[in-house]
């Protein structure tokens, strides 16, 4: 099983990245787009098969390592 | 005086905060990682600067794992003095040591110069030697230094007092390099025991080379 862990910085947390990209693309004439936020995308191959066991255990790894609850937000999915 | 200093795979300021503290008349000593204890006579635990593991992931987020992580917790919550500079301070803010967290600078670029403090708080061992007010001239040299905590978080360490230094011009008024939330430079925990910031003391302790700044900030641990 595969578990997808998207990262980004929490709504309200300034996210210069995703400014700078917003930025530029306006200087692109993409002029229709509202926000942008960088975000970074952790894939994990796992050995588990049980989906809730899975979930679980990618969860505590988000919370221990893989994102700083502090200043990010994180998203899983299992596929 | 004994001052251990610790020493991660990417550590580059080790070195630098052993000169430091010698030239202060401090015996030093290096501890690598994979420690499980720190030297049982330290008087002071310095988190040196660099970049741990690469920063890969987030600056710090590997550090914490270390061993020596642990005898680090178990220090500082025995009310060891525990200094993290730049690197340092990241490590302490995602080993949950110090409140807030680093993010990448505001205008996403390494900045590498010297920069003005503001002393906001001399009511602990680091800073007593200052009084407050003082501006002091000391380098910065980060990329992830924009210091971030949340509103009800600023609120408590402004009435705590944990707010040590903020970045200002040479008048003392604010000057922001980095986008850190009021402009803080360097925090402390509640207890005033961990203590951690993004400028380089270390690397002002001598007139000839920029400023000499570094040794009225460090030399407050001496006489604890």
């Amino acid at each position: 099983m595969k578990a997808i862990v998207n990262v980004s910085l929490k709504q309200g947390v300034l996210d210069s990245q995703g400014k700078a990209v917003h930025h530029a693309l306006g200087s692109l004439h993409f002029n229709g787009v509202e926000d942008v936020r960088v975000g970074k995308q952790i894939v994990l191959q796992l050995q588990e098969t049980d989906k809730e066991k899975a979930m679980a255990d990618v969860t505590k790894m988000c919370e221990e390592l893989l994102a700083n609850t502090v200043i990010e937000d994180y998203e899983i999915e299992l596929v | 005086m004994k001052v251990s200093i610790l020493q991660f795979p990417g550590t580059n300021c080790e070195y630098d905060t052993q000169y430091a503290f010698e030239k202060l008349g401090a015996q030093t000593e290096i501890v690598w990682h994979k420690s499980e204890s720190i030297p049982a006579d330290t008087d002071l635990l310095v988190v040196a600067g660099g970049f741990s593991y690469g920063d890969y992931l987030r600056s710090g987020a590997i550090a914490k794992f270390s061993p020596v992580m642990q005898a680090v917790k178990e220090y500082a919550d025995k009310g060891g003095k525990v200094l993290g500079i730049c690197n340092g301070f990241q490590v302490l803010t995602e080993s949950r040591l110090l409140p807030g967290a680093l993010k990448r600078n505001e205008n996403l670029h390494f900045i590498s110069k010297h920069h003005h403090l503001k002393v906001e708080n001399n009511d602990n061992t680091f800073l007593k030697k200052l009084d407050n007010g003082d501006v002091v001239n000391i380098p910065i040299a980060h990329h992830d230094g924009n210091y971030y905590i949340d509103a009800d978080g600023l609120k408590e360490l402004e009435e705590n007092g944990q707010i040590l230094l903020r970045y200002t011009d040479a008048e003392g008024n604010v000057q922001n390099p980095n986008g850190s939330v009021a402009s803080i430079a360097g925090v402390c925990n509640k207890n005033k025991n961990v203590f951690g910031l993004m400028p380089h003391p270390e690397r002002a302790m001598e007139a000839v080379l920029g400023s000499d700044d570094g040794v009225k900030m460090l030399e407050g641990f001496l006489e604890s």
